[in-house]
């Protein structure tokens, strides 16, 4: 079996050597991946609050919809993708198919879902506690959905990291979308696909590690400023 | 201000229901400007669904409710404030709770508020850090802050210890003096005797009693009301 | 509520790359060339020479052409005739040319529990189907996987039958199918130039080789404008008439692993 020890010995080269395609595959992974939570948290917080604050016909399905979606497929969403920005697709004059913003389309749809379904529990919650204290400000809608978003920015912050860890640690929908091209469209993961492919296990394993410490990462830097942040504002 | 005033208010046989039980049945009562109601009554008898009804966030399943010729709605409840028994502070510190009320650019008008709640020096600190008493006069200033022309205060200081409540009774005796009409729901008589210019008597949903401070605690016209005063306890149910 | 066409100029914004000079092509590949490192090898020389830029997609050949035949890619390079000549004849493509061979190989574990060795390939197949051994199988209609089927019937032999019993159809690709043949030590077939790149052989060695019904041919056919108007043509056609000529064979004959050359140019003399 392959050896553990190899493994980190050889992520730990990779990192100090600064070979320059990992750094490339590295950054496009972070920009892919953030950029997909980003756009998923501009789609999804808006929807999660709207249906934590609302209450309409058929909000208990669509919660348990958006809920199932959480466990959306990556390579469904990247077969679908694909399907509409193929050249045969409906989206297929875009010329997206094989660049990374189809990869950032394809990971936004998959991680949307999460964003909103787990908002949309934080902010119900918090809603309960402040509602009747914002009717009796009389807020409109749209400024209690600001404050509850404000409010609850620290969980926020974790379902936001929520989605960011599922999209970096994805590999079936952007091998679909983005095509794992060198120099173009390969991230850590498709990277780790690739090596597995070629026999060459240890490098796998090195990229894996590799790719854990980059979500390490991330998530350190993220949780520093907001344990910061709220030490100062958080009761 | 080009409105007219909310008050005087007419209430006229309302009723409210809450899980399959009648909770207020046909409530009638007069409210007139100025001054401090105090609204007493034992556990159970329906004070604090009246202030919520008052305060438009309880809609009547029947009855009439007039405020000077106004219907309840968000306009309404806009010129008035209420002070519940829990506060609800948002996770902001001190200033920002009160900035969220405030217009923008109102840094004197807060910095005033916080001085006369007496919170200047915790304006930086998390609203959520602050003591009990601190934090129900943080409430109070907030409601204070939309400058309303009604102030509903629900047991604000039940759970509060005896000097953190004096200090809640200063600032309603200052807000009513500034021109304020105060509408304060306790089940403590003594808070009562101290705060009331009249007294609102509910007992099992209806308003028994309504009478001016000066009459109704030494001849308190109900067998209810009279136990209550004495301390009796008194079922309502 | 949402912001839709914000949204959309942040994603052209953060996807867009940066603008070149010429315009670049999509290979749709088999993976047998893209995981061996043949492309690493040559394109640098074509995209300096030309500017160039070549994206080359590795999937199975199957997919390769059905991703072709949607018009996402300017050229197809891949390992089935008769599926290259269909694509052509169908529209799809320009025209196919020979580019390439190497040979498939029979590999299995090192102790040859079904003893294969010395056998032509039609008689190892038939040898291993009795024997209770296990062979791994592409099962992804990939242009391995079409060499396989064709060589099981050659040897008279419906491999179905055996199917999740000696005959696992893995449905991946070459190199995963490869892992998973060492893992299970099982025999399975394999191009020679994913073979000997491969890089987790463990004791898994050779057993057949050499039969004239291992031939592997490669194809190149650049996707025809007509079928896809969206193709940049007269790039792909640079590149195909680069692969064809003296310097594009050179090249692809110049390319070794571990001192083999895995793939031997055979392109028609240009006209």
């Amino acid at each position: 079996m392959q050896d553990f020890g190899s493994s980190f010995a050889l992520a730990f080269r990779l990192v100090l050597s600064g070979d320059a395609d990992l750094i490339e595959i590295v950054l496009l992974s972070l920009r892919v991946s953030l950029s997909a939570a980003a756009l998923a948290c501009a789609i999804g917080l808006p929807l999660g609050a709207l249906i934590a604050v609302a209450r309409f016909r058929g909000r208990e399905a669509l919660i348990v919809v958006l809920n199932a979606l959480m466990g959306l497929p990556p390579v469904v969403v990247g077969l679908v993708v694909y399907l509409q920005l193929s050249r045969a697709g409906p989206l297929g004059f875009l010329g997206l198919l094989y660049t990374p913003t189809a990869m950032i389309l394809a990971q936004t749809i998959l991680i949307a879902p999460i964003v909103a379904a787990l908002s949309r529990q934080v902010l119900q919650d918090m809603h309960g506690e402040y509602d009747e204290q914002f009717r009796s400000l009389a807020l409109t809608r749209g400024r209690a959905v600001r404050a509850l978003l404000w409010d609850a920015r620290f969980a926020l912050v974790t379902v936001a990291l929520a989605g960011f860890g599922r999209a970096v640690a994805e590999v079936g929908a952007v091998i679909i979308v983005g095509g794992n091209i060198d120099h173009l469209t390969r991230v850590m993961t498709t990277a780790i696909a690739l090596e597995t492919s070629q026999g060459d296990l240890s490098m796998a394993l090195a990229l894996g590690i590799v790719l854990m410490v980059l979500a390490l990462g991330v998530n350190a830097v993220v949780q520093t400023v907001q344990l910061s942040a709220a030490r100062r504002s958080h009761g | 201000m080009a409105e007219p005033p909310l008050l005087p208010l007419t209430l006229r046989g309302v009723r409210l229901s809450r899980g399959g039980a009648d909770r207020l049945h046909g409530v009638d009562l007069d409210l007139a400007p100025g001054g401090c109601t105090v609204v007493m009554g034992p556990n159970g008898a329906g004070k604090s669904l009246l202030l919520k009804v008052l305060h438009g966030l309880e809609t009547p399943g029947a009855g009439r409710i007039d405020w000077n010729g106004q219907a309840p709605g968000p306009a309404v409840t806009r010129r008035q404030a209420m002070v519940f028994q829990a506060p609800v502070l948002l996770r902001r510190s001190v200033a920002a709770n009160l900035d969220f009320v405030l217009p923008r650019h109102a840094q004197a008008r807060r910095d005033d508020l916080l001085a006369h709640v007496g919170l200047s020096d915790k304006a930086a600190t998390p609203a959520r850090r602050l003591s009990g008493g601190e934090q129900q006069r943080l409430a109070l200033a907030r409601a204070l802050a939309t400058e309303p022309e009604i102030l509903f205060l629900d047991e604000p200081t039940a759970s509060l210890d005896p000097a953190a409540c004096l200090q809640i009774e200063r600032l309603v005796l200052k807000a009513r003096a500034a021109g304020t009409r105060i509408v304060f729901v306790t089940h403590n008589a003594g808070q009562a005797r101290r705060l009331a210019d009249d007294v609102v008597f509910l007992h099992r949903g209806r308003v028994v009693e309504h009478s001016p401070a000066a009459r109704f605690f030494p001849t308190p016209a109900t067998q209810a009301a009279k136990d209550h005063i004495e301390g009796r306890i008194v079922l309502s149910h | 509520m949402t912001p839709i066409p914000l949204i959309a100029a942040a994603l052209i914004a953060l996807g867009t790359p940066a603008l070149a000079q010429t315009r670049p092509i999509v290979v749709q590949s088999t993976t047998s060339t893209a995981n061996s490192g043949l492309y690493d090898a040559i394109l640098p020389a074509f995209e300096a020479e030309t500017g160039i830029d070549v994206r080359v997609v590795a999937v199975g050949t199957g997919q390769a052409i059905e991703n072709a035949r949607n018009c996402d890619g300017d050229v197809l390079l891949v390992h089935a005739k008769p599926d290259e000549e269909a694509f052509v004849a169908d529209g799809y493509g320009t025209s196919r040319t020979d580019l390439m061979y190497n040979d498939f190989v029979i590999v299995g574990p090192a102790d040859d529990p079904a003893g294969l060795a010395g056998a032509d390939a039609a008689a190892a197949l038939a040898r291993l189907a009795g024997s209770g051994a296990l062979f791994a199988s592409r099962g992804d209609e990939s242009g391995t996987h079409k060499a396989e089927m064709a060589l099981w019937q050659a040897a008279g032999i419906d491999p179905s039958e055996g199917s999740g019993d000696w005959y696992r159809e893995t449905g991946s690709g070459m190199g995963a199918t490869l892992n998973a043949a060492v893992g299970m030590d099982a025999y399975t077939l394999t191009d020679r130039a994913t073979w000997v790149s491969f890089a987790n052989p463990q004791s898994h060695r050779i057993w057949v080789e050499g039969d004239p019904a291992l031939f592997n041919q490669y194809g190149v056919i650049p996707v025809s404008p007509r079928a896809c108007p969206s193709v940049h043509t007269q790039e792909a056609q640079t590149f195909v008439d680069w692969l064809v000529s003296a310097e594009g064979q050179a090249a692809i004959a110049g390319f070794e692993v571990n001192g083999q050359q895995l793939f031997h140019p055979n392109a028609p003399a240009p006209s």
